[in-house]
């Protein structure tokens, strides 16, 4: 068990290099802390939001689920439920009057603008999300690979055509190998006979 | 002994042996790229495995989850930098090592006490399966229950320092899992009159958000970074015969795997825990782990690698995955309408010996493989982070689209992205999500059925296991509660500790 003295390890420090965001991953004073994870910047915001998430679920708990009559506590479907979100009140309020007496970190806004940060990609996921079914697995792959290649910041032909022969060996991978089911694109519609089939069947 | 061969012989066929070959170098690629893990690899790879034979999907996702741990060590001993989370440990001694111009010698310690750590596990599981074969019947529904109960307080207790963020989002896995129409009375949980609601959440769906989406949105808006490395020069194969000197060690820390790999909840860390500071307690040169001793590097990378086959029983025997890993490979069988048990271990004890034998081929072709590749390992792994994170956002789509060609999954598993992406940058882990979902799930209709005999609460604990079981949870909180009141007396001030971001531990 992690119930285990702490051992006394070494002291090291791994000089930050720049850009290199893996390079920080080490940076442990003793055995016990490589196992063991700190807070972060931004912990009290994420406590906050998580109780009151809880709370939220625990003022829906009567009106979202039924205890039915003639039936065992364990067996109401409001059973598990209950149980869960009480659990979830209790530990996150522990959790949140934990973030509450420990010390403040620095950069919690900072923080909370890196996790509003990832909604644009998000954003671009269901933008190449509804845009298969429209023009296609194949043609939809390799449009949002070049966008996305091109919004990350790489520029050059190199990067579009790695870009490019990515797509494809994706969609013949999982499509047209695996045969995984999506849909074939609208205006795969539109293209004469003899290429309708084989292009609905393989990209 | 005829099942052990009934076994092997329903691997001898072409589409396993391809999924295998596939899956374990395709794991030792994806093990030896920071940034992916086999978490990413598998939760991608699942939908795409539904459509094969039982035996054909999991040896490829067991060939990404065996050989994952012998590519992470690649990075983690050249670039200071874990290939997957059980790494971690390997850096501490790997890359001293490496500074020390041992990188040569360190890999192949690495990879023989991997493929020692592995072999040994498995044929030590192969030796006891047929005594939990009889042990197995003896899981009712209670104590089915109570294994999953333990496997939930166990990965509670097992995140030391974030117990309460732990319990919450185990819980809030147990919530995930009960929304939507229950089978039982026919009522609706949870859904606010959404129909999409109706159905649930789906494991698959969070797993890949979780998992896959958090990991690509993580990578992109983070600084770019590309990792390099020095050439290797020299044989390979001489180097991994070197672990043969700490026999002892490996030895140690390979049954370490093994049992914690058994206990749900538990698994590579805390057998990584112990393997280590019994080598360096036992050892004579102490002062040299953390600073490039090799016994600290076997221990390390024999215990992560010993822990898959184990991980397997508890999965197979009882149907109760212990971590995230298992947890997706559970959905195969499911999808199979498979359900695993005890039955599966007394009657198809072959297909389990086909699994095993399976992971014992795995490590044989991933040694094979290493002999010859690590510098073109090394090539590979230098693809730009944000490059990556696109490439996964491409995969993600696969997974999460071709499950049920649902817009709404899409949107489900991109919010679980966030979510995930959240959780990573705080520290905070994911597993306890997944593993609430899972085992919440087998608590409540295991519980509904092992009630029905129960007439006073102390009942419950009236057979033997589930009393063992029983004692073992409350035998648990009290040592929990125990090391905190030690912990509080030895108290280090906040500012000693590091408080960088450790997504490592979540891929």
């Amino acid at each position: 068990m992690a119930n285990e003295p702490s051992s006394p390890g070494p002291a090291r420090e791994t000089p930050p290099r720049a850009g290199a965001r893996f390079a920080r991953a080490i940076r442990t004073k003793n055995l016990e802390d490589l196992f063991k994870r700190y807070r972060r910047p931004g912990d009290m915001a994420f406590a906050v939001l998580f109780f009151a998430l809880s709370i939220g679920l625990l003022i829906a708990l009567p009106w979202q689920t039924e205890w039915v009559k003639r039936t065992k506590t364990y067996a109401q479907p409001a059973f598990w439920p209950m149980i869960s979100i009480i659990a979830m009140v209790v530990f996150s309020m522990f959790h949140l009057l934990g973030s509450f007496v420990s010390e403040r970190i620095p950069g919690r806004w900072r923080e909370v603008m890196q996790w509003l940060r990832s909604l644009e990609y998000a954003v671009w996921f269901m933008a190449y999300v509804a845009l298969v079914p429209l023009i296609g697995y194949l043609p939809a792959t390799i449009l949002f690979s070049c966008a996305m290649t091109l919004r990350l910041g790489y520029r050059g032909w190199r990067w579009m055509l790695i870009s490019v022969l990515f797509s494809i060996v994706v969609v013949v991978l999982f499509k047209s190998f695996l045969q995984v089911k999506i849909p074939a694109g609208l205006i795969y519609e539109a293209t004469p006979a003899p290429f309708r089939a084989i292009l609905m069947t393989y990209f | 002994m005829d099942m052990l061969l009934s076994g092997a012989e329903m691997l001898m066929r072409l589409d396993v042996m391809v999924a295998l070959l596939i899956g374990s170098i395709g794991g030792v690629i994806i093990g030896a790229i920071p940034g992916v893990g086999p978490a990413v690899a598998i939760a991608i790879l699942l939908p795409a495995t539904f459509a094969m034979p039982p035996l054909v999907g999991l040896t490829m996702l067991l060939g990404i989850y065996g050989s994952s741990m012998f590519g992470g060590s690649l990075p983690a001993i050249l670039i200071n930098t874990p290939g997957t989370a059980v790494n971690a440990l390997t850096t501490y001694d790997g890359h001293p090592m490496t500074k020390k111009g041992e990188a040569l010698r360190a890999l192949g310690l690495a990879y023989g006490a991997s493929f020692f750590g592995g072999v040994a596990s498995i044929i030590a599981l192969i030796l006891l399966s047929p005594v939990l074969a009889k042990i197995a019947p003896m899981f009712g529904s209670r104590e089915i229950f109570l294994a999953a109960l333990l496997g939930i307080v166990l990965v509670i207790l097992a995140h030391r320092g974030q117990t309460f963020a732990a319990g919450m989002l185990a819980a809030f896995g147990i919530f995930l899992q009960t929304v939507g129409l229950e089978p039982v009375k026919y009522t609706m949980r949870f859904t606010f009159g959404f129909d999409f609601l109706n159905s649930g959440f789906d494991l698959i769906v969070v797993v890949l958000g979780l998992f896959a989406l958090s990991q690509a949105f993580l990578l992109l808006i983070e600084p770019e970074s590309a990792p390099h490395a020095q050439r290797i020069e020299g044989s390979m194969g001489r180097a991994m015969m070197g672990v043969l000197r700490h026999k002892r060690v490996a030895g140690f820390a390979a049954s370490c795997g093994v049992l914690m790999g058994m206990i749900p909840g538990v698994g590579e860390f805390t057998a990584q825990f112990l393997s280590y500071t019994y080598a360096q307690k036992t050892s004579k040169t102490p002062e040299e782990f953390g600073k490039g001793s090799p016994e600290g590097l076997i221990a390390s990378e024999a215990a992560n690698n010993a822990v898959p086959a184990a991980a397997m029983i508890p999965l197979l025997a009882l149907g109760i995955p212990g971590e995230a890993l298992t947890a997706m490979m559970l959905s195969v069988f499911y999808v199979h309408n498979v359900i695993p048990g005890p039955q599966l271990f007394q009657n198809k004890l072959d297909f389990v010996y086909a699994l095993y034998i399976a992971m014992i081929l795995l490590n044989i072709i991933v040694v094979l493989f290493m002999l010859v590749s690590s510098n073109w390992l090394l090539k590979i792994i230098q693809i730009p982070t944000r490059f990556l994170g696109m490439m996964i956002l491409v995969l993600s789509f696969v997974g999460v689209y071709s499950l049920r060609n649902s817009i709404v999954d899409c949107a489900i598993a991109a919010a679980f992205g966030v979510l995930g992406l959240i959780l990573k940058r705080q520290n905070l882990p994911i597993v306890p999500i997944v593993l609430g979902m899972v085992l919440g799930g087998i608590m409540e209709t295991k519980l509904r059925s092992s009630m029905a005999r129960v007439h006073v609460p102390i009942d419950f604990f009236d057979r033997p296991i589930a009393a063992i079981l029983g004692l073992a949870i409350g035998g648990l909180l009290i040592a929990h509660f125990a090391s905190l009141y030690r912990e509080r007396q030895n108290r280090e001030p906040e500012s000693a500790h590091d408080h960088d971001m450790h997504d490592s531990f979540t891929r």
